[in-house]
Parts: C-alpha cells; sequence; structure tokens
C-alpha cells in the first residue's frame, strides 16, 4: 500500500451562500467517506477540514501579510490522506471523496531512504 | 514472432551467417519483436528504465552472439530471455538498488520473485513460456492520468522502441524538450504508482478509448504532417499500422479495435494517389480511383461489418464505415452521399465533435448542394471552437467556388492559407486561390 493526499479544491462562495441542509448533506458525505473507502479496500489514515482563505496568513521571506499564498476562485478546503494499493485505486478512492464545489487532486506522497 | 527456417535453436556449426544477415536480422527484430521484449522485461525488472536499458543492451548482445551462433530460431525469445535475465542479475547484484525502485506495481503476484529464468545461455531457454504483457504495457503508455501527449511518447518510445530524437523530429518539437517530456511522464509512472496492467472489464471501455486515440494520432500526424515539405511522414503512419495490427491480434474481440485498423487500412489504401507527382495535394474528388490498393480496401472493408455488428457502434467503427463507402465509391459524384450523411448523424451521437459535424457539412453539400452545406458551416463558423482549424476556412471556400461566389471563395482561401504550414496543403490553397481571383466575374 502506498500513501496518497487527496486535496478537495472547492468554490468558497458557495460554502458561504450554501443553505443548512446542503451543508447537512455534505457533512454527512464526508462522515460516509470513510466507510466507503474501507469498503474499497483503502484506508483513510487522516483526513481535515481547513478554516476559509479569509482567515490565511501568508509569509514570504520575512514579510507576513494577510490572505492565502494564491488568490484563486477555488482553494483548499480540506484533505484526506488515504492508503491505496496503487494510482488506480487511489483515483477509484478519489472519486468517492465530496467536493460538490469543485473537485480534488490526488498526489502520492513521496518517500525518502 | 518470425521464425527462421533453422531446425535447431540456433548455434549450427560452420554455418556463418551471410554478411549483412545478422544485422539485418537485429533490425526485423527490433521492428517486430520490441513490444513484446520491453513488455516481459519490464515485469521482472520493476521499472521502465531499468527494463529499456536491458532491452537495449540485449539487442546489442545479439549482434555478436547472432554473429557467432547464428540467428535463433525464435529471435524474441532469445531477446526476451537475455534482457530479463539482465535485469534480475542488475537487481541482484543491487539490493540497494532494488530496495529503492520505485516498482511498477504488479498486483497479481509479485513476478521479480517468482520464476527467475534459467541460468545459462539464452538460446537454451527457447522453452520456457513468456507471458504476452504487451497490453499491460500499451494500457500503462497511455493511462488517462498521462497528458496525450506524453502517451504517445511514451507509446513510441516504448511500445515501438523509437529513439526520443526520432520522436521529437517526428513531432516537430525539439530533442530536450521531448526527452523531458518522457523523463516526466516515467516519473510519473513510479512516483504514482500507475500500475502495470490491463484494466479490468468496468473500466476498459474508456481505457481502451484511448489506446485507440493514441494510435489513431499518430496515424493521422504521419498521414497529414502539421509541417514540412512531406504531406505523409511513412514512418509514423508504418508504426501506427503496426500497433493497430496488434491490437487487433491481441484484442480479437473488441470491435473498436477491428474499426480503427479498418480505418486506418481504409484511409491507407488512397495513400499513393493524394498527391501527383510534383507532390500536390489532390482531393478525394481529384484522386485516381483505379491506383487505389484493392487488397488493402478488401481488407479494410471484411472488418466494418463485424465492427458495426451488436450495439451501438462506436465512433472507430463508423469512420470506417464511411471511409468504406468512399472506397467503394466508382467516382466522387456516384458515391453514396446520403447513407455517408447518415452515418455521420451517428457518429456525432457517439462523438459529438465540431470536426464530425464539419465533415458532415461536406457530405451534406455533395447529397443536397453546396448551398445546403454552406449553412452548415456557417453554424459552426458561429460557434467559434473551429477557429483555429485550417479545414473550415477550406471547406467553406470550396462550396463558395462551387456556387460561383469567387470574392467569398478567395477570402476563406486566404483564411485557410493563414493556418496552415505544410507545403502541399499550401501549394493547393494557392492554386486555388488563383483560380478564383482570375475567374470571370
Amino acid at each position: 500500500m502506498a500513501e496518497y493526499m487527496i486535496l478537495i479544491f472547492e468554490d468558497e462562495s458557495s460554502y458561504a451562500t450554501a443553505t443548512p441542509d446542503v451543508l447537512q448533506q455534505v457533512m454527512e458525505a464526508h462522515n460516509r467517506f470513510a466507510e466507503q473507502v474501507a469498503e474499497k479496500g483503502g484506508k483513510v489514515v487522516e483526513g481535515r477540514a481547513l478554516q476559509p482563505t479569509s482567515t490565511a496568513t501568508t509569509i514570504r521571506g520575512d514579510v507576513v501579510t494577510d490572505g492565502p499564498f494564491i488568490e484563486t476562485k477555488e482553494a483548499i478546503g480540506g484533505y484526506y490522506l488515504v492508503e491505496a494499493r496503487d494510482l488506480d485505486h487511489a483515483l477509484e478512492i478519489g472519486k468517492l471523496c465530496p467536493a460538490r464545489f469543485g473537485g480534488v487532486e490526488v498526489r502520492p506522497i513521496m518517500v525518502f531512504g | 514472432m518470425s521464425e527462421s527456417s533453422r531446425p535447431g535453436a540456433g548455434a549450427e556449426p560452420g554455418a556463418a551467417p551471410r554478411p549483412g544477415e545478422v544485422s539485418a536480422a537485429v533490425a526485423d527484430a527490433h521492428r517486430c519483436e520490441w513490444a513484446f521484449v520491453l513488455a516481459a522485461t519490464a515485469r521482472v525488472a520493476g521499472d521502465l528504465d531499468l527494463a529499456e536499458e536491458c532491452v537495449q543492451d540485449a539487442y546489442a548482445a545479439a549482434l555478436t552472439a547472432w554473429t557467432r551462433g547464428g540467428v535463433p530460431r525464435s529471435p524474441g525469445a532469445w531477446l526476451t530471455t537475455a534482457a530479463r535475465r539482465r535485469a534480475i542479475d542488475a537487481l541482484r547484484r543491487d539490493r540497494v538498488l532494488r530496495a529503492k525502485l520505485p516498482l511498477l506495481i504488479e498486483p497479481e503476484a509479485p513476478v521479480a520473485a517468482s520464476a527467475p529464468p534459467v541460468a545459462g545461455q539464452p538460446e537454451g531457454d527457447e522453452d520456457e513460456v513468456i507471458p504476452d504483457d504487451r497490453l499491460r504495457l500499451i494500457f500503462t503508455c497511455c493511462h488517462p492520468a498521462l497528458a496525450r501527449e506524453a502517451q504517445v511518447a511514451l507509446t513510441l518510445r516504448l511500445v515501438c522502441g523509437l529513439t526520443t530524437p526520432e520522436i521529437a523530429q517526428a513531432f516537430l518539437v525539439s530533442e530536450p524538450t521531448m526527452a523531458a517530456r518522457v523523463t516526466r511522464a516515467k516519473k510519473k509512472i513510479s512516483a504514482a504508482r500507475i500500475a502495470y496492467r490491463v484494466p479490468p472489464p468496468a473500466e476498459l471501455p474508456d481505457r481502451l478509448d484511448a489506446v485507440l486515440t493514441v494510435v489513431h494520432l499518430l496515424y493521422t500526424t504521419g498521414h497529414t504532417a502539421p509541417g514540412g515539405e512531406n504531406l505523409v511522414r511513412s514512418d509514423l503512419v508504418d508504426r501506427a499500422m503496426g500497433l493497430a495490427r496488434m491490437l487487433r491480434t491481441l484484442m480479437p474481440d473488441e470491435r473498436e479495435v477491428a474499426g480503427l485498423l479498418a480505418l486506418i487500412l481504409l484511409t491507407d489504401a488512397r495513400r499513393a494517389t493524394r498527391a501527383d507527382a510534383q507532390g500536390r495535394l489532390l482531393l478525394l474528388d481529384e484522386q485516381d480511383r483505379s491506383r487505389w490498393d484493392r487488397a488493402v480496401i478488401s481488407e479494410g472493408t471484411a472488418l466494418v461489418p463485424w465492427a458495426l455488428r451488436g450495439g451501438r457502434p462506436g465512433r472507430f467503427a463508423l469512420q470506417a464505415a464511411i471511409a468504406a463507402l468512399h472506397a467503394e465509391a466508382p467516382s466522387y459524384a456516384r458515391t453514396d452521399w446520403p447513407q455517408i450523411v447518415a452515418l455521420y448523424d451517428a457518429l456525432l451521437r457517439v462523438w459529438s465533435s465540431p470536426v464530425v459535424a464539419l465533415n458532415r457539412a461536406v457530405a451534406v453539400a455533395m447529397a443536397e448542394g453546396p448551398a445546403a452545406g454552406l449553412a452548415q458551416i456557417g453554424e459552426l463558423e458561429s460557434d467559434g471552437r473551429l477557429d483555429a482549424y485550417r479545414y473550415l476556412p477550406a471547406a467553406k471556400a470550396d462550396l463558395l467556388r462551387r456556387l460561383g461566389r469567387w470574392d467569398a471563395a478567395a477570402q476563406a482561401y486566404r483564411a485557410a492559407l493563414a493556418l496552415t504550414d505544410n507545403a502541399a496543403e499550401r501549394e493547393f490553397l494557392t492554386r486555388r486561390l488563383a483560380e478564383v481571383t482570375e475567374a470571370p466575374t
């Protein structure tokens, strides 16, 4: 098994304007995700949601500025670290990952040594 | 695999091969067996770079060994055994390297550890059953996680055995650019662990479509080189044809594979007539149909009914059916244009491409008159997706010319000229532009 990071890129403004009902559905989808990954023979090592980019602070050199590193319409809103057999397996898992206001990026974790 | 008439495994005392015979045999084996040898070696090596190195070494060793002992009965098996032994030796020699190697994933069984070839001369191992892994190799090269241009480059390099300079030349990019493209793609295969396998049935239709797209792209790139002096780059055409035949052999039940092979055959049967003696481009209606290759047409046409049968036909089968109607027509005017329009309708349903719509418009012009075709081209122009596509203004110009609208035709020919670098096509468009500008108003 190898580790992959599933980075969730979504449009933050869609979350800001979403109804409580929609937010509830998103929460449930994420709760279901871990079970679905296990059913596929993979494993969620860790998963976290991030506060919106309006709370981000960027440091370049010694300069501290307000805001995200790169200003984009879709920003990273959370991630999952998963274990999968190979890329096809990781992509199968990635397709299950909730991201209704955007998409996900699957990146292999670098192994040293 | 090709077999010589030699009865034994190769070593035939006293019968020294004729000069040139061995190098010809090695060249032949390079063209015909590369994919098989590399595919089988990759499974043992667990790494594409190591596999390539070992296969290259095996081909170099063959030149010496075959000069000394004669060309083996089965050159492919000899080369595979030699290359796989080199891979196993390399892995044994360097346990550290082996531990560090980003192994190709082979989920069914850890092959590197199982059934290593017996030690001894490669000639002695020919009875060993070597699995045919060519499909694994081509599906790995055409994995959707790789960009299309990387899929194309990897297929030529790993499946066809072309060198990076050859691939760079074929696609008119610099060698460093092509080398970087190949290296990046190989690194992604190992770092992201793209599995070395044929996809399971559920994924097969999509994955096969990617493979067929790459082969077809190779064919069309060779068929109409995007720039330069020669209209046809025959080496790419031959490689694409070889790949299509290989897939047809390995996947005899796939209708779209038959469709692609038929399409390539039926298009290529017209190769000799696509330009005149001066290298000028000739359109379908100007080509000498008596010089079309009837044997190739028969082979292609025979595949079409089967490719169309059993469920909704795919895009390659439908394009082959259209090509078959052209190939069988006694003349351009006496082509079954209504049937061709109907096939384009079916094609648009499975493949909604503006290029298909443009071809349909040309067929409509033949079936119902230039004005009807022109109306459809007008719709495509406002769509905007074909703004940089040289065949749109070229097709429009032709219909305007047939309607006697000289000024508008000239304008469209100039627009087409501005979009093409292919010398033969430019010559053709310039000739037509002169015709319409000199025409009586």
